[in-house]
């Protein structure tokens, strides 16, 4: 019994760290876009759609309710939602990217509800309200050993962070991540150290997008199945709490920001069933937003800089050199 | 006469010895709505010297500057650097062709340290690109350490050393004007834009900037300065570029023109002579 019960435990855990690390992904898709660049992206939740949406079309089998499948390998998937969603990030990048901040926050905000308005209603290609299923699940051939079967796949999105992460950082603490820190705070004198703001900003938003649509497509076959609901502002609104809880400009922020704000909000969702009757439970779950909004508002009252806050020196290579005594 | 880009192997030289010009300015004209506010100004400034740009407030010349630095193209003329036009070109790429600038109000990326300041700076860092940072991380480290190292000595050539690993907001006025005269010196220009490097800035570090000015320049970097206070125009400059309301008034030797009733008059006021 205890040992029942410990397994069930060990495995929603697996479960829950892997979907907080799914979300993690999304997370450091936009630290690269704001917390680097300083792209008010707000449409978030569209460019992981377009990754789940394209990922599943191409690895599920041929269906009758939607475009595809292709039965293709679930890292083709992956690859193609991330292809797919840079190249619709680069061509909102190039509509887009010339407006300034609030503005582009507005631009992405109406584009995000455009893409999940036609992931409703483009039936053929989407499945529309009834979303897609079957999307094939990695490790499917262990689903009967519910404990292995996610422990492989916190493996798998383990992994998928961890390079993400690496190559990041890499790319960020750079002279490369030097000049969009440098774009972010004032791009007239960037453009006067012949930096081209525009240049950097589209890297950047192609970028941050195809990591977001492969955040996208690891929920996607995580899940096993989508609709448009999971796209909502809603995903938007957590996505941007993460990377301010955890702190923007810093890719280890991202992911304990993801971690953290997913494990807020599922232990606030296990609260709302226990302490309220079933027929309130819907009503209630507004008061998951409300908390996130108010923790949202006191980070940035108390901690703005997040958990993790961005370092004074931005390429790795500047670390280990101490000052000389003036 | 080929100067070194490498301001430690650069030669001494003594300005106006050559009479190329690095840049032109040619009948530029420049509108805002129905105002000109630049209206058919020419002047051209000579390899390896110091020239000065003044006027009263509202005469156009940061407007000239903001033209000469590509933030924005002229309604009308053309600009020259070593006889290439570059009007049309954006203002990054005013870098390539060797002209650098700072600005009225210092710039500076205040969340960065001031050494990461500098290393911006520099031109062709193939860090600066993505590919190579995940293909060749070894060449970029060999880059980002000569790259420190010569930010470290500009910093110190304009006494900021004990700030480098600071962040940039913490600097004074004059310690950013400092810094962004490291900064630019770091993509090694031919030619410096100054907008007022002496507003706002403490008599002794005042000093400092007139006399790294001469250095910089006896190492062969030729200068155009923006500046009201009249005593360091003096100290520094040949040659002088006086503007009123748009228009070249005329030019000289910083005790010709302060001497020439027509600046006096623009100045002071009175209205324009015919």
């Amino acid at each position: 019994m205890l040992e029942f019960f410990s397994s069930g435990l060990a495995g929603y855990l697996a479960f829950f760290l892997a979907t907080a690390l799914s979300y993690a992904i999304i997370c450091l898709g936009l630290n690269l876009q704001w917390g680097q660049t300083g792209l008010f992206n707000v449409g978030v939740a569209g460019f992981v759609a377009i990754g789940a949406y394209t990922s599943a079309i191409l690895t599920t089998p041929p269906s009758d309710t939607h475009l595809g499948g292709f039965g293709l390998p679930i890292l083709v998937g992956w690859a193609g939602a991330m292809l797919v969603s840079a190249a619709a990030t680069g061509f909102v990048g190039l509509l887009t990217l010339r407006l300034r901040s609030d503005y582009l926050a507005i631009a992405t905000f109406g584009i995000a509800v455009t893409i999940q308005l036609v992931a409703l209603n483009a039936q053929a290609i989407t499945g529309g309200p009834f979303g897609i299923g079957f999307i094939p699940r990695l490790f499917s051939g262990w689903a009967e050993d519910a404990l292995l079967f996610n422990f492989a796949n916190l493996a798998a999105v383990a992994l998928v962070v961890l390079i993400l992460y690496i190559g990041l950082e890499r790319l960020v603490r750079s002279p490369w991540g030097r000049v969009l820190r440098a774009v972010r705070e004032d791009e007239e004198a960037a453009r006067s150290l012949g930096k081209s703001p525009s240049h950097y900003r589209l890297q950047a938003f192609v970028l941050g997008g195809a990591i977001m649509g492969l955040g996208g497509a690891v929920q996607a076959h995580f899940i096993g199945f989508i609709a448009p609901e999971n796209y909502l502002p809603t995903l938007t609104f957590q996505v941007w709490t993460m990377l301010i809880i955890g702190g923007s400009g810093n890719n280890l922020g991202a992911i304990l920001g993801g971690v953290a704000i997913w494990a807020l909000w599922s232990v606030s969702g296990s609260a709302i069933t226990v302490f309220f009757p079933p027929e309130q439970q819907a009503r209630a779950a507004a008061l998951q937003i409300t908390g996130i909004g108010v923790l949202l508002s006191l980070a940035l009252l108390l901690r703005p800089r997040g958990l993790l806050g961005e370092r004074i020196n931005v390429s790795r290579h500047t670390d280990a050199k101490p000052a000389k005594a003036g | 006469m080929e100067i070194e880009g490498d301001m430690a192997t650069a030669t001494g030289r003594g300005d106006g010895q050559t009479a190329r010009p690095l840049l032109a300015v040619e009948n530029v004209v420049q509108r805002f709505g129905g105002v000109a506010a630049v209206d058919g100004v020419s002047f051209s400034i000579r390899d390896g010297e110091i020239a000065g740009l003044i006027g009263p407030n509202g005469a156009g010349k940061t407007t000239m500057f903001n033209l000469i630095a590509g933030s924005m193209a002229p309604s009308e003329g053309r600009i020259l650097i070593e006889g290439e036009s570059v009007e049309t070109q954006p203002a990054h790429r005013r870098l390539s062709v060797g002209l650098g600038r700072t600005f009225q109000i210092p710039r500076p990326f205040g969340q960065m340290s001031l050494v990461e300041n500098v290393m911006l700076g520099r031109k062709g860092q193939s860090g600066e690109r993505i590919l190579p940072n995940w293909l060749a991380p070894g060449r970029v480290a060999r880059e980002e350490r000569e790259t420190y190292d010569k930010a470290m000595a500009l910093l110190e050539f304009v006494t900021l050393t004990h700030l480098a690993r600071e962040p940039a907001r913490v600097l004074s006025g004059g310690q950013r004007k400092l810094l962004e005269l490291a900064r630019v010196l770091m993509a090694e220009p031919r030619i410096i834009l100054l907008d007022e490097p002496a507003a706002g800035v403490n008599p002794s570090l005042l000093e400092v900037i007139i006399d790294r000015i001469i250095e910089i320049n006896r190492r062969g970097t030729t200068f155009l300065i923006i500046e009201h206070n009249m005593d360091m125009i003096a100290r520094l400059c040949r040659h002088v570029f006086v503007m009123a309301t748009g228009k070249l008034l005329c030019e000289g030797t910083p005790a010709a023109v302060a001497a020439d009733p027509r600046v006096i008059e623009a100045y002071l006021g009175g209205g324009h002579l015919a």
